[in-house]
């Protein structure tokens, strides 16, 4: 198969025909923060952490598609700034309260702003009302903690075959809606790929918080994207 | 009744197939029948179409026109534009309001009327105006509005409530409505005579890639305003390799202050299908979908009679015009209150009976567009121009215009100005020549292309509508001197908190806080650094937005900031260092104070 070859902050890559950025970037071990893209979903390009200049351009890695002599810029000032603004974004949209969401610790968007240096959000909190689902007997969903990534939709339809969530409004009214009234009428199982899917502490199997000690949680070892970045070490 | 909902809905399902790609229309027919698409409604549809209740929940919140929860038999509709606004909606609201007893958002205790309002509708040259039910009503003051209730509340009709109708075809049996054309200049594209069938003769006569050369040759750009080379487009689509491609038309003309598609609609119709035919022949498409903005659902029954008569001319359907091989046909998709749906991407996404987001791109439509097939989506403008081009031919249109711009433009002007309406103009007319013909009062900002532009002030009204310099999808919105750019720029914002889908953090998120922001330095709690800020969040919004919605929507406080800046550096000032300006500690207690139940006296 033929290759294309194209850059990333001055590096010479390649990568294969119909590749997007962030994966050909991760198979040379150069890793493209990302919250919104999952396994081998089709991507949603929602959150827009992984945004890169792309021949000038900013475009989502997740989504854009590598052609030949791209020249993509990933490790940029200008790039760290609008990465750490969305995911300040993310926080002050919803109420994230890390210090006792039984998540912390294995939690994506916490794991990025430690990587980002985000220590407090530099924007003001919006402080929104939201739900909390507790209906179904083995998993709740936190409507303080989505930050409307898609995973769930697409995980439960791709990759579950059932179609237990999906967005409902539009704009700043958008949310996260269960099939039925609750999640209970739902036939989401405990067992379902779509309950490990969730990067934040919104969609979470009950009666397991807190089982790992501090010190011992994923992101307590290595910082996100460490897994990637090793391959090129 | 139960009974009663499962067999209309059936019905209405099994008149679409029960082709869940044509949720829209389904919705439709059930909020038609029933006021509004019930839970127990949804159930049903998601069952016969074989989807889910969250897809089809999915799909109408979507949607400002489309309900969950039942609404009056009577929905009106007023529109909250700024032009409107500027107009006399207060007043107009505040008569209705009172005359119906009720607050905007509610529905009277007799379940008759429902009262709430509604972004641009097209008529700001006829503002203020509203929709009831699909019925528009223009030129409302406060004593008109409160007849209209008067009348309204007597026979529940809003078709009796056209006493007179507009000029030309508004008189049409099947349009009967008072909107006015408001054509103040006829140019040669668009407002020419035309006889059905003689472009499209001239097409069928070359080769479809004759029609793409010369379509190039004519140097037309898309009149959306984005000024895609239209030639180019099409051909890009007609060598995508695929068993079926599509013609879309976007008469979804949503940007504020636009409405001149509205006119060419009424009066051109035969011209813009006739467009959209020969862009099928040239890409090899059989199918052609005009999505119609719901705000303009009172032209749809003349539209389709329009379609019927070229059908029965053999200027639609099978073997067109004898020619053996071409066959072509159009059908309407209504849309429901979605400014985003204007947006190609989403426009496509709405046709295939989805919630209006935007898709990704690439891939881009004209290679993976409606139902994953290649696509053309151009402005209804577009295609009235393109038939004009086949007609009379490359060179005649290039010679129109400026040297880098072809052809004409047709401006919707509204505002401060004597003469409000639609123009046809040439490409390179400066924003003064336009004032002046409109008879502009003391004008001190002009908004050309909307709110997605950026306003500009009198040093910049020698500039020229043309791509290189002042671009324009046709809106053009005056304001005299006395205007407060400030407020037009936060209502604007507002406007697109309200239309952004929602997919996309920057634009969700961000435009939240820009407007936050904003609404701090305008209320006298700014600082100078928050200008600065301004500027950065505004940059971020516009270059991580997923699409033109978000990429565009900071543009009206940007444009306030730099062409108008001293109108926001009077307002902030430097505060004492520690002490945020936004903390009100009175306000801060309220809640505490409400569970006890006392009120602090230090505050």
């Amino acid at each position: 198969m033929k290759h294309i070859e194209f850059t990333i902050d001055g590096k010479t890559m390649t990568a294969k025909p119909g590749q997007t950025i962030l994966k050909a970037a991760e198979a040379h071990g150069v890793y493209i923060p990302h919250l919104c893209a999952y396994k081998d979903l089709i991507p949603h390009g929602s959150c827009r952490v992984c945004s890169v200049r792309c021949n000038g351009r900013i475009q989502a890695a997740c989504v854009q598609t590598v052609s030949e002599g791209m020249i993509v810029e990933n490790d940029t000032p200008e790039i760290h700034e609008f990465r750490k603004a969305i995911l300040d974004m993310l926080f002050v949209e919803g109420n994230h309260f890390c210090m006792f969401c039984e998540k912390s610790g294995q939690c994506e968007l916490q794991a990025l702003a430690y990587r980002f240096g985000i220590t407090a959000p530099q924007f003001p909190l919006l402080e929104p009302e939201r739900e909390l689902d507790m209906s179904h007997p083995d998993v709740y969903l936190d409507h303080n903690r989505c930050i409307l990534c898609g995973r769930c939709v697409r995980v439960s339809q791709d990759l579950d075959n059932k179609n237990c969530f999906q967005f409902v409004g539009r704009g700043h009214r958008k949310r996260l809606k269960v099939n039925g009234e609750a999640l209970a009428e739902t036939d989401l199982r405990v067992t379902d790929a779509v309950v490990a899917s969730c990067p934040v502490g919104a969609l979470m199997k009950k009666r397991v918080g807190y089982a790992i000690p501090i010190g011992e949680r994923h992101f307590d070892q290595q910082p996100i994207g460490h897994a990637i970045e090793e391959k090129n070490s | 009744m139960k009974q009663a909902l499962a067999t209309v809905v059936q019905e209405i399902c099994k008149k679409y197939d029960f082709d869940k790609q044509r949720m829209m229309d389904i919705v439709l027919g059930v909020q038609g029948r029933f006021g509004c698409i019930s839970v127990e409604a949804m159930d049903l549809i998601a069952e016969m179409v074989g989807s889910h209740r969250v897809e089809v929940e999915s799909v109408v919140t979507f949607y400002s026109f489309l309900s969950l929860k039942p609404q009056g038999k009577v929905v009106i509709r007023l529109c909250d534009d700024i032009v409107d606004w500027m107009k006399g909606y207060d007043a107009v609201a505040d008569a209705m309001s009172k005359a119906l007893g009720i607050t905007m958002g509610e529905t009277t205790s007799d379940g008759a009327i429902t009262l709430t309002k509604t972004p641009c509708i097209g008529m700001s040259d006829q503002a203020p105006a509203a929709l009831v039910n699909d019925v528009v009503v223009t030129n409302l003051s406060p004593e008109r509005a409160q007849d209209l209730i008067h009348n309204l509340r007597r026979h529940l009709d809003p078709q009796q409530l056209v006493t007179t109708v507009g000029d030309g075809n508004h008189s049409h049996p099947l349009i009967r409505s008072m909107v006015r054309n408001n054509i103040r200049r006829r140019g040669p594209v668009h407002f020419a005579d035309f006889e059905a069938g003689q472009a499209l003769k001239a097409t069928l006569a070359m080769d479809p890639e004759a029609v793409i050369a010369t379509i190039r040759a004519s140097r037309l750009r898309g009149r959306g305003g984005a000024g895609f080379a239209t030639g180019l487009k099409w051909e890009l689509c007609r060598n995508t390799p695929s068993d079926r491609r599509y013609v879309l038309c976007n008469a979804d003309e949503g940007e504020p202050g636009t409405f001149k598609d509205r006119v060419l609609l009424t009066e051109c119709a035969a011209q813009v299908f006739e467009g959209m035919t020969i862009a099928g022949y040239a890409i090899g498409a059989d199918t052609g979908i005009v999505y119609l903005r719901g705000e303009y659902a009172y032209l749809r029954p003349y539209l389709e009679q329009v379609l019927e008569e070229r059908r029965a001319n053999g200027l639609l359907g099978r073997q067109i015009q004898g020619h053996p091989s071409f066959h072509f046909d159009i059908r309407i998709q209504m849309g429901a209150g979605a400014y985003v749906c204007g947006e190609e991407t989403a426009l496509i996404s709405s046709c295939e009976g989805h919630r209006g987001d935007p898709k990704n791109r690439p891939p881009f439509p004209p290679q993976c567009g409606y139902l994953d097939r290649p696509t053309i989506v151009n402005n209804v403008e577009s295609f009235s121009a393109a038939a004009r081009i086949m007609l009379k031919g490359a060179p005649w249109f290039e010679a129109i215009g400026s040297e880098r711009t072809t052809g004409t433009k047709l401006l919707s002007v509204s505002g401060d100005c004597r003469k409000p309406g639609v123009y046809e103009v040439p490409f390179g007319i400066s924003a003064r020549e336009v004032l002046e013909l409109a008879e502009a009062d003391n004008p001190g900002a002009v908004l050309i292309g909307g709110p997605c532009r950026q306003m500009l002030g009198p040093d910049r009204f020698s500039g020229r509508i043309c791509y290189d310099d002042l671009a324009t999808g046709g809106a053009f919105i005056i304001f005299n001197r006395a205007r407060n750019k400030l407020a037009i720029a936060e209502r604007y914002l507002d406007f697109f908190i309200d239309e952004s889908c929602g997919h996309c953090t920057p634009c969700r998120v961000g435009l939240q806080l820009l407007k936050n922001l904003v609404h701090k330095v305008v209320t006298g709690a700014g600082e100078p650094s928050d200008l600065a800020e301004m500027r950065r969040l505004s940059n971020i919004i516009i270059q991580t937005s997923r699409c033109g919605l978000g990429q565009a929507a900071p543009n009206p406080v940007l444009g306030a900031l730099e062409n108008f800046s001293a109108l926001y550096t009077d307002l902030v000032s430097e505060r004492s260092p520690g002490l945020l300006s936004t903390f009100d500690l009175s306000r801060a207690v309220v809640d505490a104070e409400l569970r006890v139940g006392r009120q602090s006296k230090y505050v």
